[in-house]
């Protein structure tokens, strides 16, 4: 949905923030086109929330440029942009009830009672939660809590959210759930949603396009299934993701170059010793060092012979946990399709 | 209006510092002009003299009113007031540990709530009614002099007050009675820093020192003791300060001069001004010792 | 710890027992014999109702502007971490933490010094100087405690500044803004030190009781003043106590 003919809704242009020493955010520059889900995803320090308040006003750029739709927006404090923010702890205000928290935009805005109170309706609603607009905040669960800073910020229409870790404090149940939730009510309301996650299930599970931070910079930007199957670095093929890095040595034995790669471990197979390699395919002897059963797959740790230790997983169709438990200690053969070979830059 | 307004707001939101300012302007400047200006005009005071024959206050600076000080009977004032202090600030010491310790470690949080409340109320409550207390309390024919007589232990009574230096006629115009007075009012201000210093103290390092084999003498001494050292620290300085410059206390229940007296007679009496402002510079240097 | 609590409150009652004795001009123990006739007395002399009234003008003056002041410097060393805000907390506390003697002479000197003539203002202003630490206290703790994404959600919704603080921290610190405004209206309605200093010829109340001393005639009256001052001031502070600790047990 997200076409590159778009206009960026929200433009970085070698975005720099430094606290003291420390480059939090450094030379970064993205693009956020118009209606697009857009996940930044790094580990913790990685500068992605940095990245946000300075999106979002909160903080301001020690150099470079942000444009909210084609707009210098450096200088705009953040009740001037039309930016609007889901808070990790939701920052409810505890003294208003549910009903004040949502009108609050509007409130502000000074919109007449009659249509602040229909959209304060219509946004609750929106998230499911309708009916409890007298109630306080201390009185929801976190999931509520989540839902009504939700529909706060979305009550003043902005045509960009910003959403900062919105799903950290929620069990993984409702977490799945909600990931869902946001994704439809994206899609139904057609704005831009900013999304700051260190969950790379989750950048994966609801983006468009995402961009993987590292230490204040951003070392790949693209869709989902891009960053996964062609990860531009090792660092960005060991974030999201499970995956075997195999380099030097190791790498010239499988592939008859030293150049490094990655390889993901559901695909790779694990065969007797003795059976052929299909056609194609790198493989090399090696024994199962551990064996970890995790109910509908098991993740093997194999040393193989040239000298790398791969990461396998397996579906546990027919094995049972004994099964699995047995092979500990087994010589095997590893076999995967030499295509599935992803060559990476060598490491920062 | 509404957009000038904002413009307004957005000019010092870009400002940071400039915002700042603006807040802490007036305060600063409240304090700075009222308060150490007052501070400095003290220190100027203190360099004038006073014309012993005119009655006058001659602006000129000399050390001459510095010099008067230096007489033996001022020194007799500073010492016995230093003193005073000292004992006082042991006092309340040994006697707010206890309850302090009791307050941190072993009271439930409503009995404590309760106790904080209790020791507050006298802290931030008259002042001067406490001492005046005293007065009623320690006066010849008063409750404690009737309570000594129950007991028939007049005649220890009398043999302190007998006893050079801290005797006197009465309890109320003795040295111990200005004692027992200045414990008195200023015992919530030792409690309160040690019990929060003592709050500070996690449970399991107690544990943990008696795990490794120490009696509880030993974590007390070793442990305890130097964790709590801060708040004992702040609540001396609170006691010690105070006393220095109380005039009330010894105006009650004292038959000496203390340092406060010497200050607000010299300037409500005699209108020595820059003697007084000499004066009170001496605790101030007490105190930065 | 009893024993110390008992030590601490004690006192108080003693007073209470003295407003009622029959016996005007010693401190007998046990009284004599005891009467309700001293509040009757007290009630009827101008010059103590002259004296309460000053006191209450007073201790709203220095209130107001103790609140205006330490509310100003709360929101600013909370704000910002600037060079020197060790300093500003240290100056704030300065005037209690120094013996009042000092403040007071401070005071008295710098206005003899410029030749200012006693008044009103004189007694405020010296009021003020010691009162400002307690609301800022109060409210720089209670800001420590509000969540700084409070403040961005605020202005985030199209909030500026002045609308932030009005509809979201004043709220905030309402209650941390009245317990350290009672406060420091006990602090300065039972002041004596720094006001025999600064107020001339007036008597605030407890320069009253003070000069009462010298006065050995109708003595039960002094301590009918002193319970009635004992009790106006446990009051605010009783309240002041029980808002701060709503103030804490509300935070999640």
């Amino acid at each position: 949905m997200a076409g590159e003919t778009l206009t960026p809704v929200v433009r970085l242009v070698s975005v720099s923030r430094r606290f003291g020493d420390v480059r939090a955010v450094d030379d970064v520059s993205l693009d956020i086109l118009d209606g697009e889900f857009f996940s930044l995803l790094g580990p913790s320090g990685s500068g992605k929330t940095t990245c946000l308040r300075l999106i979002a006003g909160f903080d301001r750029p020690t150099s470079g440029r942000i444009e909210l739709h084609g707009v210098p927006a450096e200088r705009l404090p953040p009740y001037e942009r039309d930016v609007n923010t889901v808070f990790q702890d939701y920052a409810l205000f505890p003294h208003m009830t549910v009903g004040q928290n949502v009108a609050y935009g509007l409130v502000i805005r000074k919109v007449p009672r009659a249509e602040r109170e229909r959209r304060v309706a219509e946004m609750l609603d929106l998230v499911r939660l309708p009916g409890v607009a007298a109630r306080r905040p201390a009185q929801l669960s976190g999931g509520q809590r989540q839902r009504v800073a939700l529909a706060r910020a979305l009550v003043n229409r902005p045509r960009v959210l910003l959403l900062d870790e919105p799903l950290g404090a929620l069990d993984l149940k409702l977490r799945q759930q909600m990931q869902i939730e946001l994704k439809a009510i994206q899609e139904r309301l057609g704005i831009t949603f900013v999304h700051v996650t260190h969950d790379q299930e989750e950048a994966l599970a609801m983006s468009d396009r995402l961009a993987v931070f590292r230490e204040g910079r951003v070392e790949q930007v693209g869709p989902p299934a891009e960053v996964y199957e062609r990860p531009a670095t090792p660092f960005v093929a060991d974030f999201v993701g499970i995956s075997n890095l195999v380099e030097g040595a190791a790498a010239a034995a499988l592939t008859g170059s030293p150049a490094p790669f990655t390889v993901r471990p559901e695909k790779i197979r694990i065969l007797d010793p003795g059976s052929p390699a299909p056609e194609g395919s790198c493989s090399a002897r090696g024994r199962i060092r551990e064996v970890v059963y995790l109910g509908s797959h098991t993740r093997y740790t194999v040393a193989l012979d040239p000298g790398a230790l791969l990461t396998v997983v397996e579906p546990n169709r027919d094995a049972t946990a004994q099964d699995a438990q047995a092979a500990r200690g087994r010589d095997v053969v590893l076999a995967w399709p030499r295509a599935r070979n992803r060559p990476v830059g060598p490491a920062r | 209006m509404r957009s000038r307004r904002r413009a307004f707001a957005t000019f010092f939101f870009l400002r940071p510092r400039l915002a700042l300012l603006a807040l802490i302007a007036p305060p600063l400047l409240w304090l700075g002009v009222v308060y150490l200006g007052s501070l400095f005009s003290l220190l100027v005071q203190s360099l004038f003299h006073l014309d012993g024959f005119t009655g006058r206050v001659v602006r000129r600076v000399s050390l001459a009113t510095y010099g008067d000080l230096f007489t033996r009977a001022n020194m007799d004032i500073v010492v016995r007031t230093a003193t005073m202090a000292a004992a006082v600030t042991v006092a309340t010491a040994l006697l707010a540990f206890p309850p302090a310790y009791y307050m941190a470690r072993y009271a439930p949080p409503k009995i404590k709530a309760a106790l904080a409340l209790g020791i507050l109320l006298p802290l931030w409550s008259s002042y001067l009614v406490r001492v005046y207390s005293w007065k009623l309390i320690l006066a010849r024919e008063g409750v404690v002099s009737w309570f000594v007589e129950r007991a028939r232990l007049t005649w220890l009574l009398d043999a302190l007050l007998g006893l050079p230096g801290i005797g006197g006629p009465s309890l109320s115009v003795s040295a111990i009675g200005t004692f027992l007075a200045f414990v008195y009012v200023w015992l919530p201000y030792m409690i309160l820093p040690v019990a929060a210093a003592l709050e500070r103290v996690p449970p399991s390092l107690l544990e943990a020192s008696s795990d490794l084999g120490a009696r509880p003498a030993q974590t007390f001494r070793r442990v305890t003791l130097p964790l709590a050292f801060p708040g004992l620290v702040a609540g001396s300085i609170f006691t010690f300060s105070l006393t220095l410059g109380d005039y009330i206390t010894p105006q009650y229940v004292a038959n000496s001069q203390f340092i406060g007296n010497v200050v607000y007679e010299s300037q409500g009496v005699a209108n020595n001004i820059p003697f007084a402002a000499a004066f009170s510079v001496v605790p101030i240097g007490i105190m930065a010792i | 710890m009893i024993g110390v609590l008992l030590f601490l409150h004690l006192p108080f009652a003693v007073i209470m027992l003295y407003a009622l004795t029959t016996e005007d001009a010693s401190f007998r123990f046990p009284p004599p014999g005891l009467t309700l006739d001293w509040f009757q007395v007290a009630w009827n002399r101008p010059d103590i109702w002259a004296a309460l009234g000053l006191s209450l003008r007073v201790a709203g003056a220095a209130t107001a502007v103790a609140l205006a002041l330490g509310t100003l410097a709360a929101l600013a060393v909370h704000r910002s971490r600037f060079f020197g805000r060790e300093a500003v907390s240290f100056l704030l506390l300065l005037p209690i933490a120094l013996p009042g003697i000092v403040t007071g002479i401070a005071l008295r000197s710098a206005m003899g010094l410029i030749g200012i003539p006693f008044s009103f203002w004189t007694i405020v202003a010296g009021h003020a100087t010691f009162c400002v630490v307690v609301v800022y206290n109060n409210v720089l703790a209670r800001l420590r405690r509000t969540a700084a994404s409070q403040v961005e959600a605020s202005m985030d919704l199209g909030a500026t500044p002045m609308q932030t603080f009005r509809h979201v921290v004043l709220p905030h610190i309402a209650t941390a803004l009245v317990a350290g405004g009672m406060l420091a209206f006990a602090l300065s309605f039972d002041e004596v030190i720094v006001t025999t200093f600064t107020a001339g010829q007036q008597e605030t109340l407890p320069v009253w009781i003070f000069s009462q001393l010298t006065k050995p005639r109708q003595r039960p009256v002094t301590n009918v003043v002193a319970v009635f001052v004992v009790l106006s001031t446990s009051i605010p502070i009783l309240l002041a106590h029980l808002l701060t600790r709503e103030g804490t047990r509300k935070e999640p």
